[in-house]
């Protein structure tokens, strides 16, 4: 489903959070909303959930004015950045939970949310911790686990916040490339917000890159990073260049394709 | 009062909010020559606590007991099944099983709208939920009589219609309801406080209504912490003295509650029968505080992770 | 309920039962302790002003006063030591029965007042297990304002083991261990690194202690003897004006009091707030 933001504003007292940002996102991409903190990402993407209003401004999902739909009827899957599983509740309860709250007619069969939950079990490969309880999981796995809850409803977009933001940088980059496989393999439109450039340019089909409210550039990560639309991106992009070019540069990304930094250019690579 | 009675409230929230469990508990301070005290030390200062804990407090609880019994088993039981004491009995109950629903009722709604959303004055509203804790149980008791009252605000009105509300069961209900308001929302708001909104957005982007969201997502996560209020709740409510007899009547079998009995036998000289009654306050103490700890001690476990483990 | 949605500082909210839970909140909390609370005020000012301090400035009643809010601060006083020395032990040492004593510090909040307050006079009387001991001594406790110091250190104890005992226990080791790699002794450690961190809790736990004894009635009417000028306390002044059926001068005294239990409870959310501030800062975990 294709996801559309046209003029929204946002501001917290006299803090602007968004200051007239328009974004189209085509349908099935994964988008990467990247900014330093307190750029306005995480709060475009609770606005698109439907969690926070803007202060004026439209979001259309799938061509239809979404401002008088409720979250609940939004039908979008949103992961939080601290995961916000149901700590009293099993993983298994967790996952079945956007099935059991259904109303009656709707709600699939005892058997069909057994089915169903483990389905995304083995999808997030964790079949095996079924009983446990989050305060149990590592922090990956609870990551998987609010994924799976995620898509247990069937959302028609994904929205994740920050999703690798808690976790140690070995976990992340494991994760990271499984998130690229799963969206490779269901295809639905989402949206990730990061604060690492590393991460946004390594699995994102597009980056869009915010700072102040504002959106700087959007574009293929081969496109910001080789041509940085203002100073702010390129300067962002390489924010941690400290050590020697080529491995700056070997930290740029995407999906395994060694990107240029425009300022920066590599010399070739040997091994 | 304020903040104290939510010692195990404001100990949760640190724990959720801090995702760790605090390893204080098993802290070994002995073990380090940084944390420790000379023994001599430890002993002179354990023996004074200890001495004064003694003292203060185990002493009188065994008095009670001791004094209730010194005529006897037979004087004991004689004094617990008199018609009076049983229409006490009945009285405290019936005053607790109206004050506790309500106030439970009340706790959950002030922290629902304390603890999940931000609005201007909050911090007012908290202050004015801490008032009861205090004002005077003696003037808990007075404002009731200056509102119902023979001669108070409303108090014509109801000497028309033949109602009675001071010196009689409704005036003690209300005593009761104000000296117990605060206990169940003062346990609740910061526990909700510290639990954040993020489980239940949660809840609500996979579909759930408000009510499923609060059966199933805040309940569930509250429900050690709201039992720990009821507990202090219903154990003021039993036990509270001043503010109840200001408004009751002190008419034997009508407007007496048990605290209320214990004081008419003491001033009757009747010492058996007033420690008698007395013990059996005692005793619901006693249940209190273990049930407290009990309570306690779930509330910990539940919010640790290595105590899920060996659930498991 | 548009009036209410009013108050929200962020527009949209997501979860619902904001105005229910208010309305709610704010119907029940006027009919139970502001209306009732007003009328106090109210039934004043059918009172001159001098009329209501002829009352209130009544020799008896100062002498109420006196010996309410003196026997008072002492107790809160004897609580805060005592109170934090239990809460150190508590915390600190391990010994058989800790569970058990942790667990009946709370009795004074669990213990019905009349109940306390006769056990308390069986003790202190003549021939009770401690009166015993201290009248040939010439000490005579019940029956005496000492006795009403009694009571008010029995009920005002919690209050500070509770507030202190968490504070204790979230103290960073660290801090103590950097201290004596650093050269500190133990005493000054204690003066120099554990005290000023446990001062707001101390405070907030004294004026804790204070502000219920205050109040207090039912654990001291039975042991003070209630002499008049002598061991009467402010609340059983207001008692004997209502059982004269002298109610604006119950009202007027009540006046004052309510006064004091708004004081003290803006000095005790203060300390409360400092507490909090400080012991996070010092804490260093971030939530």
């Amino acid at each position: 489903m294709s996801i559309e933001v046209r003029n929204i504003r946002k501001a917290f007292g006299t803090f602007e959070a968004l200051n007239d940002v328009s974004l189209e996102f085509p349908s099935g991409e994964l988008v990467a909303l990247l900014g330093p903190s307190g750029c306005g990402k995480t709060t475009l993407l609770r606005i698109i959930a439907g969690l926070e209003a803007a202060d004026s401004g439209t979001v259309f999902l799938e061509g239809e004015d979404a401002s008088g739909t409720h979250v609940r009827e939004r039908q979008v899957g949103f992961v939080f950045q601290h995961y916000a599983l149901f700590r009293h509740m099993t993983v298994f309860e967790n996952i079945a939970f956007g099935l059991r709250v259904k109303p009656r007619h709707r709600r699939p069969a005892e058997a069909d949310i057994r089915h169903k939950v483990h389905e995304l079990l083995n999808l997030v490969q964790l079949d095996w911790l079924a009983d446990r309880y989050p305060a149990q999981l590592s922090g990956g796995q609870r990551q998987r686990i609010a994924l799976a809850r995620a898509l247990a409803v069937e959302p028609r977009v994904l929205l994740l916040d920050e999703p690798f933001g808690a976790l140690d940088a070995k976990v992340r980059k494991e994760l990271r490339q499984w998130l690229r496989r799963l969206h490779d393999e269901l295809h639905i439109t989402s949206i990730f917000v990061t604060h690492d450039q590393e991460e946004a340019l390594e699995v994102a089909d597009r980056v869009v890159v915010m700072n102040h409210g504002s959106v700087e550039q959007i574009g293929t990560p081969q496109a910001v990073v080789e041509q940085p639309a203002t100073p702010f991106v390129a300067d962002f992009i390489n924010l941690d260049d400290h050590g020697p070019d080529w491995l700056v540069a070997a930290r740029l990304k995407h999906r395994g394709h060694i990107l240029q930094p425009v300022h920066n250019p590599l010399r070739p690579l040997r091994a | 009062m304020a903040g104290v009675t939510n010692s195990v409230a404001s100990h949760t929230a640190n724990h959720v909010a801090s995702g760790v469990p605090s390893s204080s508990r098993h802290r070994d301070y002995q073990a380090s020559p940084a944390t420790r005290e000379a023994p001599w030390v430890r002993y002179t200062l354990l023996t004074i606590a200890l001495g004064f804990f003694t003292l203060f407090l185990l002493m009188p609880l065994f008095a009670v007991f001791t004094e209730a019994l010194r005529k006897g088993w037979g004087v004991y039981f004689a004094a617990l099944v008199e018609p009076d004491a049983l229409s006490a009995m009945r009285l405290t109950l019936l005053a607790a099983a109206i004050a506790v629903p309500l106030n439970l009722v009340f706790g959950v709604s002030a922290a629902w709208a304390i603890a999940k959303f931000e609005f201007r004055g909050k911090q007012f509203l908290i202050t004015l939920i801490d008032l009861p804790f205090s004002v005077s149980p003696v003037v808990a008791g007075l404002i009731y009589v200056l509102v119902f009252g023979a001669q108070g605000w409303f108090g014509s009105w109801f000497g028309d219609h033949d109602i009675r509300i001071i010196f009689a069961v409704p005036g003690i209900v209300l005593a009761t309801i104000f000296v117990t308001f605060p206990f169940i929302a003062r346990e609740l708001i910061p526990l909700m406080e510290a639990q954040g909104r993020d489980e239940e957005e949660a809840a609500t982007v996979l579909g759930a209504s408000g009510w499923q969201t609060f059966w199933r997502v805040t309940l569930p996560n509250v429900k050690w912490g709201l039992l720990y209020g009821v507990i202090l709740c219903n154990a003021r409510a039993m036990g509270e003295f001043g503010a109840v007899s200001v408004v009751s009547g002190h008419i034997r079998g009508l407007t007496n509650t048990l605290p209320l009995h214990v004081e008419i036998l003491y001033n009757e000289y009747n010492f058996a029968a007033a420690f008698a009654v007395a013990s059996l306050l005692a005793l619901l103490a006693l249940i209190t505080l273990a049930l407290k700890t009990y309570v306690e001690w779930r509330q910990t476990a539940t919010l640790s992770p290595e105590s899920r483990e060996q659930a498991t | 309920m548009p009036t209410l949605s009013h108050l929200i500082t962020r527009r949209h909210q997501v979860l619902p039962g904001f105005g229910l839970t208010l309305g709610f909140t704010l119907v029940y909390l006027s009919l139970i302790v502001l209306l009732p609370l007003s009328a106090v005020v109210f039934k004043t000012l059918s009172l001159s002003f001098a009329q209501f301090w002829e009352i209130v400035t009544a020799p008896r009643v100062v002498a109420s006063y006196k010996l309410s809010f003196g026997a008072s601060l002492l107790a809160a006083g004897i609580n805060t030591v005592f109170g934090a020395l239990l809460a150190w032990s508590l915390v600190r040492y391990r010994f058989p029965g800790r569970k058990l004593v942790d667990a009946l510090v709370d009795l004074p909040f669990a213990l019905p007042t009349a109940v306390a307050g006769i056990a308390l006079t069986a003790l202190y009387a003549g021939n009770g297990w401690l009166g015993k001991l201290l009248e040939p001594l010439g000490i005579k406790v019940a029956f005496t304002p000492l006795g009403v110091l009694v009571a008010l250190v029995f009920i005002g104890l919690p209050f500070v083991v509770r507030t202190v005992q968490p504070i204790l226990e979230d103290l960073e080791l660290e801090l103590e261990e950097a201290a004596t790699c650093l050269g500190a002794h133990r005493w000054q450690i204690i003066r120099l690194v554990i005290l000023p961190a446990l001062t707001p809790a101390l405070l907030t736990g004294f004026a804790l202690a204070f502000a219920r004894a205050v109040g207090e009635y039912g654990s001291v009417i039975f042991i003070a003897g209630n002499l008049p000028m002598v061991s009467e306390i402010t609340p059983l002044m207001i008692i004997t004006k209502l059982e004269q059926y002298d109610y604006t001068g119950a009202t007027a005294i009540a006046l004052v009091m309510l006064a004091v239990s708004f004081i003290l409870l803006l000095v005790i959310n203060s300390l409360q707030g400092w507490s909090a501030a400080s012991s996070s800062s010092t804490g260093g975990r971030k939530s």
